[in-house]
C-alpha cells in the first residue's frame, strides 16, 4: 500500500498546477526535471469486494511495473518510470466515477485502467468519454463495453463474454449434443453469455434446442432446487455460467445427485484458478471450459513470469495475475510507441497496435477497441485434491472477435 | 412434472427452509427481547461458516467421524455466541438508552468491520468446507438421488423448534425472554437483571446465527459475501413470521423454502425478488406478520424517538448556517474539480438524507427503502435524456421528482397502513421489488449494466456550472422541506407520531397525512436522484439497492434523528469519512465501521443531537 | 332534540359479548357516568360512541344523526371531543402547541405547507388554556408536566373544537385525590357553562356521585341499572353486584360533601 501513501502526499491544488506546468515544459523545451517524473496511471478496481481476482491482478501489475522500471523505464519518454496509482472503486458505479475523478484531478494520472464489474466498467468508460481521457477496461467482460456502449476513448483487454462463449461453442459443437440446459447467474454477464451461447450453438449445431434454463440470483443460488429443476428437463448437455460460491454449491449438489453423469458440461471461466481453487476435491471431470493452466504453460517468458510471481508473493498466479502482467506489458509498449502521454496520441497509437506479451502476440482491433488476447480452452480434471486443466490449448482471440458487420451496426450510435 | 420431481423439489425446499429457520430464529429472538434490528446477524452467520471451515477440517484430521464433525460445528457456533456476548457488553450495553434505531447503526458498523476482518484473516478466496462424515452420500427417493446431508438438515429445523420451545417454556431464562418479548417494560419493572437477560439473549441469537453458518459448510463455501446475502432473507423470514415469534419464523421459512423450490420451475429468475414479493403481500394482508402481535407499547405515553424539540434558529444558528452555505458555494471558486464533485455529491446526499428524516425524525415512519425513490428519480431522469424521447436535462430534472412522487404515492398507499418495524420492512420490500424491476427489465433499463450517457445539458456541462445547478435546486429544496417541518403540515405529522389516538380524536386523517408526507419525501429524494444521475453520467440498479438505502439511514442516524439539521451534517460526515479512507486502504470498510462505532459511542444521539444536548446541559448548569 | 341517543349497540369479541344492546341517552349540559366492575364493557361502549370501535349492531345518534361505525376523526367533526384513560397528548410539543394542533385541525389547515404552525391561533389556544387553568404553563413542554396538568391540557384540546358532547374515559385515573376533585369540578363547570353533554366512565366513586347527573351501571356488557345517583345507590342489584357496602358509604360521603359545598 506504499503507493497509496505516497500519492496521498500530493496536495490537490499543487498537483493540478504542477501538472499544467509539467505539461507546458514537455511541450516546450522538454526540461530534464519533467523527464524524470514518473508516468502516472490510475488503476481502479474492486480490491476489497472482489479481492480474489483483483489482488493477484494488482500483484502482477506491481511485478511488471518493477521490471519495466528496472529496465530503464519508458525509453521513448526519456526513461520516465511507470507509476500505477491503485484505488478501490467501491464496487459501485457511483463510487467508481468519483474515484476516477480523483485520480484525474488529484493524482494527475495520464489515463485510467482497471475495473472488474461490468456496470462499473461501463460507467467509468462513459466518464472517460466525457472527460476525453483514455480508459483501458482491463477486466470487465460485458460485450457492451466494446459494442453498443463503445466509445472512442475506451479499449478492452480481456476476451469478452462473446469471445469466450464462442471458443467454448467451437470446442463443444463437434460432440453433436442437441438437448441443452443453461444455468447462469441472473445478471448481465450470465444473461448475455446464455444469449450468445444459444445464438452461436443454433448456428453451429443443427437441431440444437434449449430444454431448460435457470437463472439464480447472483450469490443466492438455491443449489438443491436448481439442480432438481435442471435434471427435470433431462438435457444431454449443460452450459454453465455460474462462478464463485454459487458454482461451488452447485457442483457439490450436482455431484451428489449425479446431475453431471453422462452429460456434456460446458462451463465458462471454470478453469480459471480463481474459481477452480475453491472447488478443490469437487472439481468435476471433463467439463469443457476456458481457464488458465498456469502450471503447464511452458513458454520461457511465461515460466519466468510464474517464477518471479511465486518468488515475490509466495502464491500461485491466478488469471488475474496473468492479465495484470499483460496489461502492464501492453501499456509500456504503448507508451514506447506513442512516445507521448497525450490522450489523442495514445488513442491513435492503440488502434490496431500489435503487442508482444507473455501469453503471445496481441492486437488491439481498431474497429471495436477489443484486444485479441485469447484464452486457454480445455477440460477440467482432478489432480490429487485440486482441480486442474487437461487437453488444453491456447486459443488466440483473433478468430473469435465479433463479426465486423455486427460491430458496425452496434457502434454506429 | 412427475411425482419424483415434486418430492425432491419439496425436500430441497424444506432443507433450505431449515437452514433459513436456524438463522432467522436467532434474529427474531434478539429483536423480540432487545428491539434491536441487528444487521450484524448476517456477520455472525458468516463467522460461523468461517470458523467451521477452519475448526472442522482440523478435527477431522484426528478421525473422520460424524461426532467430531458436529463437535466442530457446535464449537464454531459457541465461539460466535461468545462474539455476540462481546458485542453486547462492549457496544450495545452502552447505548441501550439511546433511540432504538441508533443501535441499528452500531450493528451496521460491526457488519463493516467483520466484513474486512474476515477478508484479512481468511483471505479473499472462498473456502469450501468438508462434507459431513456419514452423510456424504445420496439417498434414493422415487428413483432420484438426494443428498443425505440435506435430509439431515430437514430434521434440524423441527428439532431446533422443539428445543427452543422447551427453552422458552421450561427454563427461567426462556420465560424471561418470552415475557420481555411481550412487554419489555414489565420485565424491567419486575426487577429482572436486564443486562444479564440481554447478554444471554445476544449469546443465544449469535449462537444460532453461527450454527446456521456452520451447518452450511457442506453445501456452501465460506465466502466474504455471505453476510449480506443472508441478512435480508433472514429479516424477511422474521417479518413474515411476526417479529419475535419463533414458530412464526419457522412457518415463514417453510413457505419461502417451498415457494423458492417450486417457483424456479415456472419463473427461473424468481429468486431475485421472490422473498420480497412474499413479504409485501403478507404485510399488506397481515400487518404484523403471520404470528406477530401489535407492540404493547403502542398506546403508552412515552417520549417518541425522533425530533422532540423543534427549535427555531436563533441569530447564531442562522449565521452559522449562512456561513456554511457560503463556504459551500465557494467550493467551485476555491477547490479543484474533485472537490467540486465531492461537493455535488454531499449536496445531493444531504437532500436525500434530509427527506428521509422528514419521515423518520418528524413522522416516526422509519423507511429502510428510501433508495427506491432516489433511484426512481435517477432512472426517470436518465431514461428521459437517453431514451427515445431525448429530453433535455431541464425537463428530466422536473420529471425526476414527479416520477419518484408517483412511486411514493403508489407504495406509500400500502406502507402507511402499517407501523414500526413492519412499516420499515414493507418500505424495504417495495424498494427491492423496484430494484428487481429495473434490474430485470433489460430492454428499457439496461439491466444491471445500467445506462450511460446521462450528462447535463451543454450549458451545464462544466462541473462548476453543474455544481451551481445542484446547489440552486438542492438548497432551496432543503429549505422548503425545512419550512414544512414548522408549517402545520409538518407539525401535524409530528403530532400523529406523538399520539395517533389523540391526532385521530382531533379530526386528523392520519393515513392520508402520512401518505402525503411519503409523497413529499419521495419527490424530494427523486430530485436528489435525478441530480445524482447527471453528476455520475450513468444510472444503474446500485442506486436503488439496499446498500444505498442503508447509506441514507446511516447518514440520518449519524447526524441525529432528533434534529432537523442533523441529516445534513450526517451526510457530509459519512461521505467525507468514506472519501477519506477509500484512497488510503483496501480495508476502508473496516475503518468506516470503526468510525461509525466511535461516533455512536461519542455522539449517542447523532452528531447534531449530541452537540445540542451538550449545549443545553451547559446552559442549564450555567443557570444560578 | 336529545344530544346523544344510543340504541341497542352490541359488540362481540370472539365468543365474549362485551356490550349487549346497550341503550341510553344524554342531554346537553348533562353529565352521565358509566360505571361497572373491570371488564363490564365500559370502555367498549365508550369506544363505540367515540368511533374507536365499530358496533356489530345498533345505532349511535348524535343530534338525530347516526354516527355508529364512523371513524373518530369524522365523529370529532360532528362535535364530539374526547379524553383518554392514559392521557394522549403530543409529547414533543409544549402546552400551547398541543391546543394549537386542535385548532389548526378545526380550521382545516392541517395540510398547509407555508404558514408557521406555532403562530396560528395562539391567542385562542391561550384562552382555552386559561379556561382550564393552564395559561401559566403554556410554554412548558408537555413531557415535563405533572400528570394532573397533562389531563387538563387534554381537556383543553378536547374543548378546542367547541364540542357538543365530551367523552371522558376515566378522566381521573392515575391522579392524586386532590387533583381528581379539581379536575371533575372544572369539567362540571365547563359543561354547565357551555351546555356540553359529558359522558364519562370512572372508577372513582367520589367523582361519580359528586358530579354525575345520571349513572349507568354496566355488568358483563349489560345495563343493570340507570338513573340518578340516589336511585342507583338505592338499587339492590347494584348494591349486590357492584357497589358493595364500602361503595355505598363512599356514595353517602360524597353526597354529604357536595351538600356542604352547596351550603358554603
Amino acid at each position: 500500500m506504499t503507493e497509496n501513501r505516497t500519492s496521498r502526499n500530493h496536495p490537490s491544488r499543487r498537483g493540478v498546477v504542477g501538472g499544467i506546468a509539467a505539461g507546458s515544459l514537455v511541450l516546450g523545451a522538454g526540461g530534464v526535471r519533467a523527464q524524470a517524473a514518473p508516468i502516472r496511471i490510475g488503476e481502479l478496481n474492486s480490491y476489497g469486494r472482489m479481492a480474489a481476482f483483483a489482488v493477484p491482478y494488482r500483484n502482477a501489475m506491481q511485478l511488471a511495473q518493477e521490471s519495466v522500471n528496472k529496465a530503464g523505464g519508458i525509453k521513448a519518454l526519456g526513461g520516465r518510470p511507470l507509476e500505477f496509482v491503485f484505488r478501490d472503486d467501491g464496487s459501485t458505479p457511483g463510487d467508481a466515477v468519483r474515484v476516477a475523478e480523483e485520480l484525474l484531478t488529484r493524482e494527475n494520472v495520464s489515463f485510467l485502467a482497471g475495473t472488474f464489474l461490468s456496470n462499473v466498467g461501463l460507467a467509468v468508460a462513459d466518464f472517460a468519454n466525457q472527460r476525453k481521457v483514455l480508459f483501458l477496461a482491463t477486466e470487465p467482460l460485458t460485450d457492451a463495453i466494446t459494442m453498443a456502449q463503445g466509445n472512442p476513448f475506451t479499449f478492452r483487454v480481456r476476451p469478452n463474454t462473446y469471445m469466450q462463449t464462442k471458443m467454448l461453442v467451437d470446442a463443444a459443437k463437434a460432440k453433436g449434443v442437441k438437448r441443452w440446459a443453461i444455468v447462469a447467474p441472473n445478471y448481465e454477464y450470465g444473461q448475455s453469455a446464455a444469449a450468445n451461447f444459444k445464438k452461436l450453438m443454433a448456428e453451429a449445431v443443427p437441431g440444437f434446442e434449449v430444454v431448460g434454463e435457470q437463472f439464480p440470483a447472483l450469490g443466492r443460488i438455491d443449489a438443491g432446487a436448481t439442480v432438481g429443476a435442471l435434471s427435470q428437463s433431462r438435457p444431454d448437455g449443460i452450459f454453465n455460467v455460474l462462478f464463485g460460491a454459487d458454482l461451488t454449491a452447485f457442483v457439490r449438489e450436482g455431484n451428489t445427485r449425479g446431475l453431471f453423469e453422462k452429460r456434456l458440461v460446458v462451463s465458462l471461466l471454470t478453469g480459471e484458478p480463481e474459481y477452480m481453487i475453491p472447488l478443490g476435491e469437487e472439481t468435476p471431470e471433463g467439463w469443457i471450459t476456458t481457464g488458465y493452466p498456469w502450471d503447464q504453460i511452458e513458454t520461457p517468458e511465461h515460466k519466468a513470469f510464474v517464477t518471479a510471481y511465486r518468488a515475490k508473493f509466495n502464491d500461485t498466479p491466478r488469471l488475474g495475475s496473468l492479465l495484470g502482467y499483460v496489461v502492464v506489458e501492453m501499456i509500456a509498449q504503448l507508451l514506447e510507441k506513442a512516445a507521448s502521454t497525450e490522450t489523442p496520441k495514445l488513442v491513435a497509437t492503440l488502434k490496431d497496435m500489435k503487442f508482444t506479451t507473455i501469453s503471445g502476440p496481441v492486437t488491439m482491433r481498431g474497429l471495436d477497441h477489443q484486444s485479441t488476447l485469447g484464452a486457454w480452452v480445455g477440460e477440467t480434471t482432478l489432480k490429487g485434491k485440486a482441480g486442474a486443466m487437461k487437453n488444453w490449448k491456447y486459443v488466440d482471440g483473433t478468430a473469435y472477435l465479433h463479426p465486423e458487420a455486427e460491430v458496425k451496426a452496434a457502434r454506429k450510435g | 412434472m412427475d411425482l419424483a420431481l415434486l418430492a425432491t423439489q419439496a425436500l430441497s425446499g424444506l432443507a433450505s427452509a431449515s437452514s433459513l429457520f436456524v438463522i432467522a430464529s436467532g434474529l427474531t429472538i434478539v429483536f423480540g427481547v432487545t428491539r434491536i434490528v441487528n444487521f450484524a446477524h448476517g456477520s455472525f452467520y458468516m463467522l460461523g461458516a468461517y470458523l467451521a471451515v477452519t475448526i472442522v477440517p482440523w478435527l477431522l484430521e484426528f478421525e473422520r467421524s460424524p461426532l467430531l464433525f458436529f463437535a466442530g460445528v457446535l464449537a464454531s457456533a459457541l465461539a460466535v455466541g461468545l462474539f455476540g456476548v462481546v458485542m453486547e457488553v462492549l457496544l450495545l450495553r452502552r447505548i441501550y438508552r439511546v433511540p432504538e434505531l441508533f443501535q441499528l447503526l452500531a450493528t451496521f458498523g460491526v457488519v463493516l468491520i467483520v466484513q474486512d476482518a474476515v477478508l484479512h484473516l481468511w483471505g479473499p478466496v472462498d473456502i469450501p468446507g468438508p462434507r459431513a462424515p456419514g452423510l456424504r452420500h445420496a439417498v434414493e427417493i422415487f428413483g432420484q438421488r438426494f443428498p443425505a446431508y440435506e435430509l439431515f438438515l430437514i430434521a434440524v429445523g423441527p428439532c431446533l423448534l422443539g428445543l427452543l420451545w422447551l427453552l422458552m417454556h421450561r427454563t427461567r431464562f426462556g420465560i424471561l425472554i418470552r415475557a420481555a418479548t411481550q412487554d419489555r417494560e414489565m420485565v424491567g419493572a419486575l426487577g429482572v437483571n436486564q443486562a444479564m437477560l440481554f447478554t444471554g439473549t445476544l449469546f443465544l441469537g449469535a449462537f444460532l446465527a453461527g450454527l446456521g453458518g456452520a451447518l452450511q459448510i457442506p453445501r456452501l463455501p465460506a465466502n466474504s459475501h455471505m453476510d449480506l446475502t443472508i441478512i435480508s432473507e433472514a429479516f424477511v423470514v422474521t417479518v413474515i413470521g411476526g417479529m419475535g415469534s419463533v414458530p412464526g419464523a419457522f412457518i415463514a421459512a417453510v413457505i419461502i423454502g417451498l415457494l423458492q423450490a417450486f417457483g424456479i420451475l415456472i419463473f427461473p429468475k424468481i429468486t431475485l425478488v421472490l422473498v420480497f414479493l412474499l413479504m409485501a403481500v403478507v404485510l399488506v394482508v397481515k400487518p404484523w406478520g403471520l404470528l406477530g402481535r401489535p407492540d404493547p407499547a403502542a398506546g403508552r405515553a412515552v417520549l417518541p424517538e425522533g425530533i422532540i424539540d423543534l427549535k427555531r434558529f436563533g441569530r447564531r444558528e442562522i449565521l452559522v448556517s449562512a456561513g456554511f452555505v457560503l463556504a459551500l458555494l465557494a467550493v467551485p471558486v476555491l477547490g479543484d474539480s474533485y472537490k467540486i464533485k465531492v461537493g455535488i455529491e454531499i449536496l445531493v446526499l444531504a437532500l436525500a438524507a434530509f427527506s428521509l428524516n422528514f419521515l423518520i425524525g418528524n413522522g416516526g415512519l422509519v423507511s429502510f427503502g428510501h433508495a427506491a425513490y432516489f433511484g426512481i428519480g435517477a432512472y426517470a431522469a436518465g431514461l428521459l435524456v437517453t431514451g427515445p424521447l431525448k429530453l433535455p436535462m431541464e425537463a428530466a430534472l422536473v420529471a425526476a421528482p414527479v416520477a419518484a412522487g408517483l412511486a411514493a404515492a403508489l407504495f406509500g398507499y400500502f406502507i402507511v397502513r402499517l407501523s414500526g418495524i413492519y412499516l420499515a420492512m414493507l418500505t424495504l420490500a417495495f424498494a427491492q421489488i423496484t430494484y428487481a424491476i429495473f434490474f430485470q427489465w433489460v430492454e428499457v433499463t439496461g439491466g444491471d449494466n445500467g445506462i450511460v450517457g446521462v450528462w447535463p445539458s451543454r450549458w451545464a456541462g462544466a462541473r462548476e456550472v453543474y455544481f451551481y445547478v445542484v446547489a440552486a435546486l438542492a438548497i432551496p429544496a432543503i429549505l422548503l422541506l425545512r419550512h414544512i417541518y414548522y408549517a402545520p403540515f409538518g407539525a401535524i405529522l409530528r403530532a400523529a407520531r406523538d399520539s395517533a389516538n389523540r391526532a385521530d380524536a382531533i379530526g386528523i386523517d392520519i393515513r392520508r397525512h402520512r401518505w402525503l408526507a411519503f409523497i413529499i419525501a419521495g419527490a424530494a429524494a427523486g430530485l436528489a436522484g435525478g441530480l445524482y444521475a447527471f453528476s455520475k453520467g450513468s444510472i444503474d440498479p446500485t442506486m436503488i439497492s439496499i446498500a444505498m438505502s442503508v447509506d441514507f439511514l446511516v447518514m440520518v442516524l449519524l447526524g441525529g434523528i432528533q434534529t432537523v439539521t442533523g441529516p445534513l451534517v450526517g451526510a457530509a460526515a459519512f461521505h467525507s469519512v468514506k472519501d477519506f479512507f477509500m484512497p488510503l486502504t483496501d480495508f476502508w470498510r473496516f475503518f468506516l465501521g470503526l468510525t461509525i462505532i466511535g461516533m455512536v459511542l461519542v455522539f449517542p444521539r447523532g452528531i447534531v443531537g449530541t452537540l445540542e444536548a451538550w449545549r443545553s446541559r451547559r446552559r442549564t448548569e450555567g443557570r444560578p | 332534540m336529545t344530544l346523544l341517543e344510543v340504541k341497542g349497540i352490541t359488540k362481540r369479541f370472539g365468543g365474549v359479548l362485551a356490550a349487549d344492546s346497550v341503550t341510553f341517552s344524554l342531554e346537553s349540559g348533562e353529565m352521565l357516568a358509566i360505571i361497572g366492575p373491570n371488564g363490564a364493557g365500559k370502555s367498549t361502549t365508550f369506544n363505540m360512541v367515540g368511533g374507536q370501535l365499530r358496533p356489530d349492531s345498533g345505532q349511535v345518534l348524535l343530534g338525530g344523526e347516526d354516527i355508529a361505525g364512523e371513524p373518530p376523526r369524522v365523529i370529532w367533526r360532528k362535535g364530539v371531543g374526547r379524553t383518554f384513560q392514559i392521557a394522549q397528548t403530543f409529547m414533543s410539543m409544549n402546552v400551547v402547541e398541543n391546543v394549537q394542533m386542535a385548532l389548526i385541525s378545526l380550521r382545516g389547515q392541517t395540510r398547509s405547507l407555508f404558514s408557521r404552525a406555532s403562530a396560528l391561533h395562539r391567542d385562542e389556544a391561550l384562552a382555552l388554556l386559561d379556561s382550564v387553568g393552564m395559561a401559566d404553563l403554556a410554554g412548558r413542554p408537555v413531557s415535563e408536566l405533572a400528570y394532573g396538568d397533562v389531563k387538563r391540557v387534554e381537556l383543553a384540546i378536547a374543548l378546542a373544537s367547541k364540542p357538543r358532547l365530551l367523552l371522558m374515559d376515566e378522566p381521573t385515573a392515575g391522579m392524586a385525590p386532590k387533583e381528581r376533585a379539581a379536575l371533575m369540578q372544572l369539567t362540571a363547570d365547563v359543561a354547565r357553562r357551555e351546555q356540553i353533554g359529558v359522558l364519562f366512565t370512572e372508577h372513582d366513586m367520589d367523582a361519580v356521585f359528586a358530579h354525575a347527573n345520571r349513572i349507568l351501571v354496566l355488568v358483563r356488557g349489560r345495563i343493570i341499572a340507570a338513573g340518578t345517583p340516589e336511585a342507583v345507590r338505592a338499587n339492590p342489584d347494584v348494591k349486590r353486584v357492584y357497589l358493595g357496602e364500602s361503595g355505598v358509604k363512599a356514595a353517602l360521603a360524597a353526597r354529604r360533601q357536595k351538600h356542604e359545598a352547596g351550603l358554603a
